[in-house]
């Protein structure tokens, strides 16, 4: 099954796609009706646009894209990306929710996952669907909005703790080039603790797959959510990865996110801190090789009083890879006494790779304490050679130290069994 | 086991090194003793394998073997060790890991089998005590945030873990008081036998006190331009090295 749109540009075809499948798209039609006119004035951003400086989108979606692509995957092939032996697995294939490839039958009291399309009329979902996520703010978001069709919306009740870990598996695998839209809400209520991991995979895939996934997720009072994201997309997928976050008082939200591969990663994390004592972790590390493209930004945004943020970022590049680390901060006329805090720090291990790094802070408050800092080197030639003097190899002296250097953004990963095996890909990758 | 024979080497065009000749027989130790500048470092450097150096004239045998054409971890895996004068901070990298990497390599180096864990640990306790080394450092990352002390006696107990044949232990003194060396001393001397050398390069006599060298030789301006029994060491610190530089007629 395919729908393959043949006119001139990329935006033209998206906005037919639209015209002829508006019907068959799940939720409000107005609202999709207002994302499409946003996407028409902002266009596909491109290098003119700043905030896409370093990611030539527009170009790597020349040629001709379908927008859905059945495929048939067996539970077998998919078993490897479910790595965590104790979660609630969520498959999601080609931008659309598996029930049959997702293992969600008894679920723990206070959980809810149900496919997004059949979730419309749900009135927690009404509530908050599209409500943080701006169409006018970006592309992107605009075009998801308008374009989504699949994806799931979660719902942890007031006050449920679910210990097991939820895990969200974003599966490609196509032999047709595809444009996937995929679409989350995931609302945490208050006094709740869960732990989220997104995984994104490519599984038998001969075409590119252009994946725009956006993610919202509400954080109620008091809350307290960890979420991990591990990006390892093979070479035929280019990402796009929107995650939208609002946190209520007293909550705490800790985010980790894990790049290891893919031709073109974007992730667009934005957070917005709308209550006091809100307590914001976020954590990144990229591994660049080849002529991958990775670019990370991040906005958080004080809106309150007494809250603190933390972000580090870290990357390797290698190759004629390039990576981009864009961190902005706001901290807001009414936000005072916020400690806000940013690190960025990178090693290049080529000639030809290239970092750019952008730590933005606009501070309108008086009493905060803020600070940012980045850095990009090389590999310590003192250390490596402290090591080789005491009998490693060169290659396992610098393997060492690329494993030292990222293990400031691993141990920060609660989860036992997820740690260990970033661990294990990270060894694998510096092979 | 370790035979310098005209060894010249270089910095950025300027020679630091001008024809030294050594002569270290297992068992002994011997000290290298000079004022700042003589080429004291440059001399553990080159023979650990540092690549900025360029040695331009010489040759080094170790055990048989050419040092000079062996990779740094070559010639550690053959069994010659560097304690440093300045330990180099490493952190994410933990010493226990660090070791077990290490040790392990070497003996796949000598086409032995990984030591077993169990093995490795009732090493690493035995070796820890040795020098007196807190157990909670070697669980912490290499020399982070170690105090001056710790760092050099961390270099003792890397060498006592490793084992080698030969050690040079670069101005393991400075910066050290006399109770950490003490400790460094005590632990240098315990691992000496019959079939390990030592070489010892101080500014200071101070050191000797403790480890007491076979042989004592004066490093002058890239070249050794005296040697003599340990009493030598005395005569240079009461007379300072001026005496040397008049003697030589610098």
């Amino acid at each position: 099954m395919e729908t393959a749109i043949k006119t001139n540009t990329l935006k033209d075809k998206l906005l037919s796609q639209f015209e002829s499948s508006k019907n068959s798209l799940f939720g409000n039609l107005q609202l999709r009706e207002r994302a499409i006119e946003s996407f028409a004035t902002l266009g596909i951003h491109n290098r003119k646009c700043e905030e896409y400086k370093y990611v030539n989108i527009d170009l790597m979606l020349k040629g001709e894209f379908a927008f859905i692509y059945e495929k048939l995957i067996s539970g077998k092939q998919i078993e490897h990306t479910k790595f965590l032996k104790d979660a609630i697995n969520i498959a999601i294939v080609n931008g659309v929710f598996n029930e049959g490839l997702s293992n969600i039958k008894s679920l723990p009291k206070g959980l809810q996952i149900i496919n997004i399309a059949e979730a419309t009329s749900n009135e927690t979902f009404q509530k908050h669907y599209s409500k943080y996520a701006d169409v006018n703010s970006d592309s992107f978001i605009a075009l998801n909005t308008t374009l989504a069709n699949g994806g799931v919306f979660i719902c942890i009740a007031k006050g449920s703790i679910i210990e097991t870990p939820i895990h969200i598996i974003n599966i490609s695998s196509t032999k047709e080039n595809i444009i996937i839209n995929s679409r989350n809400l995931i609302v945490v209520e208050a006094n709740s603790q869960v732990r989220f991991i997104e995984s994104f995979e490519t599984i038998d895939s001969s075409a590119k797959t252009f994946t725009n996934s956006l993610t919202e997720m509400v954080i109620e009072d008091n809350a307290v959510v960890d979420y991990y994201k591990i990006q390892d997309e093979k070479e035929v997928g280019y990402l796009v990865n929107t995650t939208q976050v609002n946190q209520a008082k007293q909550s705490v939200f800790n985010t980790n996110t894990i790049t290891l591969s893919g031709s073109l990663v974007r992730n667009n994390l934005n957070i917005v801190l709308d209550g006091e004592h809100i307590e914001t972790h976020l954590n990144g590390l990229y591994l660049t090789n080849g002529n991958q493209v990775v670019d990370n930004h991040t906005l958080v945004d004080h809106r309150k009083p007494n809250c603190n943020s933390n972000e580090l970022y870290k990357g390797i590049i290698e190759d004629k890879s390039s990576a981009t680390f864009n961190g902005k901060i706001y901290v807001r006329k009414d936000a005072q006494k916020t400690n806000a805090f940013q690190s960025n720090k990178n090693i290049l291990l080529s000639d030809d790779g290239t970092i750019n790094t952008k730590p933005q802070l606009e501070i309108y408050a008086d009493d905060v304490k803020c600070s940012h800092g980045t850095s990009t080197g090389k590999l310590d030639a003192d250390k490596i050679f402290y090591l080789r003097a005491r009998g490693l190899s060169e290659t396992s002296a610098k393997k060492l130290l690329m494993h030292a250097f990222a293990s400031e953004v691993v141990d920060t990963i609660k989860i036992e069994a997820l740690r260990e095996y970033v661990e294990e890909k990270i060894s694998k990758r510096f092979e | 086991m370790l035979s310098i024979k005209n060894l010249h080497a270089s910095i950025g065009g300027k020679e630091i090194l001008k024809g030294i000749n050594l002569e270290v027989k297992a068992g002994e130790v011997h000290a290298i003793m000079g004022p700042n500048g003589s080429g004291k470092s440059t001399l553990s450097a080159v023979l650990a394998g540092r690549e900025e150096y360029e040695v331009t004239e010489g040759e080094v045998i170790f055990n048989g073997k050419n040092l000079l054409e062996m990779s740094p971890e070559d010639r550690a895996r053959e069994g010659v060790f560097l304690a440093f004068q300045y330990p180099v901070e490493i952190p994410g990298v933990s010493n226990v890991n660090f070791l077990k990497t290490a040790i392990n390599e070497i003996r796949a180096y000598k086409g032995l089998e990984p030591m077993e864990a169990k093995d490795f640990l009732i090493r690493l306790k035995e070796k820890q005590k040795l020098v007196e080394l807190d157990g909670k450092l070697t669980n912490r990352s290499v020399n982070e945030g170690f105090s001056g002390g710790e760092k050099k006696r961390n270099e003792i107990f890397q060498m006592a873990i490793l084992e080698p044949k030969l050690a040079i232990l670069d101005e393991t003194d400075s910066g050290l008081d006399i109770d950490a060396l003490r400790i460094v001393a005590n632990g240098v001397n315990k691992l000496k036998s019959k079939e390990n050398a030592t070489i010892v390069i101080t500014h200071y006599q101070r050191l000797l006190d403790y480890i007491i060298p076979d042989v004592v030789h004066i490093l002058y301006n890239g070249k050794i331009v005296k040697s003599g029994p340990k009493e030598l060491a005395l005569e240079l610190e009461e007379k300072g090295y001026d005496f040397i530089k008049e003697e030589v007629g610098a």
